[in-house]
């Protein structure tokens, strides 16, 4: 199905089971332990040997020597892979730029130089360690503030339209006119995705096909990467992932669980299972990238910004890719002109690439602080401010509007429901016995992306609907929300939906990631769900125009039928997607909130507790209200890691992340978040597709860095601009404790 | 994890027989740490020695009005002990203050006080680090080590002591009751138990080879307001970048130790005097001898401002 039109009235906008808050289908597996994620896949081949990976000591240069012979001897080993046993790396799969494996080159910490198959886990890690490898150490780039002076530009746009600064009127006249101006600098860390489920993998050959059971986001990326690296047919591979225990982004790639599970079971020649220990988790894998920031704001004194300039440095390895951490910040406000440019500076830290909301995670944790720094400048409510700079139109190309923006009423409704007016304007002044206590807020934005994606159902002879694509639920929901779509369209009770995922058997699918999931895969499925009922009238005799599809009933006129008796000569299956004309283009898709939080630093310790947080969310039609606000809440807690604790700790002289563990990798634990709510604004936006639905899962996350470090500096009176903002960075500059 | 042979001792003399006659070989109780250690090859053991049955697990009173603490009296039991609860406050919001409560059921008097440093450092073994492997030098000296010591630290090693139990148990005048393979037995005061790093790091206590820790002594109540404070980046699950533990009398006269600062719980006696002149006063003399890396020279001024949020509380 194409979708070219804005849509139109169709069955979804009955809501009788889409829009309402629905239990996870897949909630009573996941609680009971028994949703069973690819580690733990016991019964989808026989003779399970483990895997256990060796990740480099260094983190450049070569391997001089590797001695696995003890290792090979170790009792229990089946096999032992090494890097060198490959004269060069494998093939990059797609969106990678750090080889998985092979060759003596060391690109990075924990790169992945051997692995040990043996009978049992203990075997294969006992045997990992006899492993004995020297190494040639090369110099390193491993400081990015060193290296981001003389780092070139990374142009935006693509081909020859490329510019190294993305201007919009006179950026440097109107900034030097402006009555008000701020211009400050900000730094925020490298995250690591830290999500509970390792990467992990099963793999069994059968002849030279071959299967793994694994925990990916995006099936269909990963068979085609896969059938690269390892220089195989693509249809001589399937991939099943029905359960992810998180990824983030972490999982958008193959990584070397899969490579090495798959070479290991051919070495071993029985299947092969192995999960990445987690201390390799931080430096063998992807990361959200570190950046150096600069907003300069020229505003009028009514708070009407003229001049916006937002830069960005970000370091990757060779062929990376920046952080498009200045992505937002060229539609989220009006301005007659601006200055935008990122430049990438080359590091030989592991790999930055994709975590939850790319770009506008860092970005909005700078551009909303400068808001709030120039709303104090102005002497103006940072929720005014917003207001007043709000922009119905791609600030760059007028003519072109957004779908639906409802940012201004995410941001009254939020400031009325939080109780905003009650905050106190001077900073430093509100106590709570020892607690300095603070609100702020800041505005959240994500793009829309629009992504085709396919789907099959089938209706079963006993009135049972299946569905049946390669989308994967990652935690999300997809699966209570595809059985919604379904249940919806076909006019049947959720129960009757049976909905099988993440197997690359099954029709290709947007996949998991950039919050383009819950749109564009029940869009797909609503596709197919079309034709479904089409051949279901058609069995039954029905003029397809004018059918409905309620209560099990298929009905036209005076006439109704039992939806199973189309099925009763025979299964029906229907298999259509979703594809996407020029909607985007002529409109910009984005959603949008409003962040408001409160703290509360200690005065004696400068430890900084949340008090209450809520988000006011514009994303189109929320399809499960009760899925979608635990999107929210959990994206919340991931900003509150950012803004107080998440902190890749980078070794500078060895160029690792030092804190590569749970232990030392501090997320938010229970104690750390209280209150949150989450107010959805159910605006439907028909731009985006037949459901009219947006994505929320990474808007979640955009901006409530800001809102928690305003609201530390309006307890405090302590800006500080280098995330994550902990206690040793503002300890000095505290109120007197006497 | 290297391959290692175990067996169950039933009395203390033949566990500390069992460790002593044996090259590496280890007592093992509720196994929190050393596990853990022994799955990274930190610690490659090659014989344990179970000492779960050795029925050291009670608390009871001590001819001296105190109470003898069994060696393997869990953390949970410890804490929830009502005459611990009422005399010696400050030992159970430490014990609260640390871990999780699966940790906590599992951990033991005796093995929390042997728990290893949480330095990143010895934690890589791909890394230098002299605590882990003597010779191989500090890799967190230069490097990453906001989280570790800023007093007592030698060129050899900067690491923590990363416990809380220990830092109330030092402020208390506890001693570390223990038996030698030949049966003797010493009380080592809690003072003396654990060593600064000096030119050994790998030597984190003054226990010897096979000796087993029996029991831990508190003296008799000393009365007073019993506080513990632990600040961290985080609210829960996580090591101090600084405590406070602290029993303070009515008069602001009392006794200060603390957490997260060095290679053992830290606390100045001769500083104690200065207690009615305030918080800088105490935490001048204390921390005179600080090193700390730029990293972590911010827990000086934390730890003073932490103890003074203890004495505001003490004065209530």
């Amino acid at each position: 199905m194409k979708f070219d039109t804005p849509a139109g009235t169709n069955p979804i906008d009955q809501m009788k089971i889409v829009g309402r808050p629905t239990d996870r289908i897949d909630g009573p597996l996941k609680t009971t332990g028994t949703a069973p994620y690819a580690y733990e896949r016991h019964d989808v081949a026989p003779d399970q040997a483990y895997g256990y990976i060796v990740g480099s000591a260094i983190a450049k240069g070569r391997i001089t020597r590797m001695d696995t012979s003890l290792a090979r001897a170790a009792p229990g080993v089946l096999a032992v892979l090494s890097t060198l046993d490959h004269a060069k790396p494998l093939p990059l799969g797609m969106m990678n730029i750090a080889h998985l494996f092979g060759g003596a080159d060391i690109a990075h910490y924990h790169q992945a130089i051997a692995f040990v198959v043996a009978e049992s886990f203990e075997q294969a890690r006992a045997a990992a360690a006899l492993i004995r490898t020297d190494y040639a150490r090369d110099k390193g780039r491993f400081d990015l503030e060193a290296a981001a002076p003389t780092a070139p530009f990374e142009p935006t746009g693509d081909g020859p339209d490329a510019k190294d600064i993305d201007s919009v009127g006179d950026f440097a006249s109107a900034f030097g006119a402006a009555p008000v101006r701020i211009e400050q600098h900000y730094t925020t860390p490298g995250e690591s995705h830290a999500m509970m489920e390792p990467f992990a993998t099963i793999a069994a050959w059968e002849g030279d096909k071959l299967t793994l059971w694994t925990s990916n986001q995006m099936i269909a990326w990963s068979k085609g990467s896969l059938a690269k690296i390892l220089a195989m047919k693509p249809e001589n591979i399937r991939v099943d992932s029905p359960y992810i225990g998180g990824g983030f982004g972490g999982k958008l790639f193959v990584r070397v669980d899969a490579v090495l599970a798959a070479l290991g079971a051919k070495a071993a020649g029985r299947p092969v299972k192995v999960a990445m220990q987690r201390p390799l988790m931080a430096n063998n894998s992807t990361h959200r990238p570190a950046t150096i920031q600069t907003v300069k704001l020229g505003a009028t004194p009514d708070g009407r910004l003229t001049a916006i300039h937002h830069s960005s440095t970000s370091g990757n390895l060779p062929d990376g890719k920046p952080e498009v951490a200045v992505q937002q910040t060229k539609l989220l406000y009006a301005a007659p002109n601006r200055e935008i440019w990122m430049k990438l500076a080359v590091t030989d830290l592991p790999e930055g690439n994709a975590m939850r909301a790319p770009g506008e995670a860092p970005g909005l944790m700078v551009l909303e602080m400068a808001m709030d720094e120039l709303a104090e400048k102005l002497g103006m409510d940072p929720v005014e401010l917003r207001i007043v700079n709000d922009t119905q139109v791609d600030p760059a190309k007028p003519n072109r509007p957004f779908s639906e923006r409802h940012l201004v009423e995410c941001l009254r409704t939020g400031a009325e429901k939080f109780g905003w007016s009650r905050r106190n304007p001077k900073p430093g002044q509100t106590r709570d016995g020892k607690w300095l206590v603070g609100m702020g807020m800041a505005a959240g934005f994500r793009n829309n992306q629009l992504t085709k994606s396919a789907a099959r159902i089938r209706l079963e002879r006993d009135g049972h609907l299946t569905v049946e694509t390669d989308m994967t639920d990652i935690g999300t929901g997809t699966y209570t929300i595809l059985a919604q779509t379904a249940a919806e369209m076909m006019g049947v009770p959720l129960a009757q939906v049976r909905v099988i995922l993440g197997d690359s058997d099954f029709p290709a699918s947007a996949g998991s990631g950039g919050q383009w999931g819950a749109n564009n895969s029940t869009a797909g499925l609503y596709a197919a769900c079309v034709k479904l009922r089409e051949q279901v009238a058609q069995r039954l005799g029905f003029n397809a125009a004018d059918v409905q599809f309620a209560d099990g009933q298929v009905r036209a006129g005076n006439r109704a039928v039992p939806l199973a008796e189309a099925a009763r000569g025979g299964v029906l299956t229907a298999e259509d997607g979703i594809e996407y004309g020029t909607l985007d283009e002529q409109y910009q898709q984005s959603t949008f909130a409003g962040h408001f939080v409160e703290v509360a630093v200690d005065s004696y310790t400068g430890e900084t507790r949340i008090r209450r947080m809520l988000a006011v969310c514009d994303a189109g039609r929320i399809l499960n209200p009760k899925a979608a606000r635990s999107q929210v809440i959990g994206a919340m807690t991931m900003g509150a890691g950012a803004a107080l604790m998440e902190e890749l700790a980078v070794d500078k002289r060895f160029g690792f992340f030092v804190n590569h563990d749970l232990a030392s990798y501090e997320v938010p634990v229970h104690a750390d978040i209280p209150h949150q709510e989450v107010i959805f604004l159910d605006y439907p936006d028909d731009k985006s597709s037949p459901m009219k639905a947006k994505g929320v899962g990474e808007l979640g996350l955009c901006g409530v860095g800001a809102a928690i470090a305003n609201a530390i500096y309006n307890a405090t009176g302590v800006r500080v601009r280098d995330y994550p903002v902990t206690l040793d960075k503002h300890l000095d500059k505290l109120p007197s404790w006497t | 994890m290297k391959s290692f042979t175990y067996e169950r001792a039933s009395t203390p003399a033949q566990a500390a027989a069992a460790v002593a006659g044996r090259q590496g070989a280890k007592f093992l109780a509720g196994g929190t740490n050393l596990l853990d250690l022994m799955k990274l090859e930190i610690e490659t053991p090659t014989h344990l020695v179970d000492v779960q049955d050795l029925k050291l697990d009670r608390i009871e009173k001590t001819e001296k009005g105190g109470l003898r603490i069994g060696a393997l009296v869990t953390n949970t039991a410890l804490a929830a002990d009502d005459r611990v609860r009422r005399d010696y406050g400050v030992l159970t919001r430490a014990i609260v203050a640390g871990a999780s409560g699966q940790l906590r059921n599992k951990a033991t008097t005796a093995g929390n006080l042997l728990q290893r440093t949480r330095c990143p450092y010895f934690y890589d073994t791909n890394q230098p680090c002299n605590k882990r492997k003597p010779g191989t030098g500090c890799g967190a000296i230069g490097g990453y080590s906001r989280q570790l010591a800023v007093v007592g630290s030698s060129d050899q090693c900067i690491a923590t002591y990363p416990g809380d139990m220990a830092v109330a148990m030092r402020v208390l005048d506890a001693a570390v009751e223990t038996v030698k393979p030949d049966g003797q037995t010493r009380a080592i005061p809690m003072a003396d138990f654990h060593r600064l790093p000096g030119d050994h790091p790998e030597r984190d206590n003054v226990l010897e080879q096979g000796e087993l820790i029996t029991a831990v002594t508190l003296p008799k109540p000393l009365g007073g307001t019993h506080i513990y404070q632990k600040v961290r980046d985080r609210a829960s699950y996580a090591f101090a970048l600084v405590s406070v533990a602290a029993v303070i009398g009515k008069d602001g006269a009392g006794r200060v130790a603390f957490g997260g600062v060095a290679h053992k719980p830290w606390r100045v006696e001769a500083a104690e005097a200065a207690m009615s002149q305030g918080p800088r006063a105490v935490a001048g003399q204390v921390f005179a001898d600080a090193r700390p890396t730029p990293d972590n020279r911010f827990k000086i001024a934390l730890a003073e401002r932490t103890l003074a949020s203890v004495m505001a509380q003490a004065k209530g």
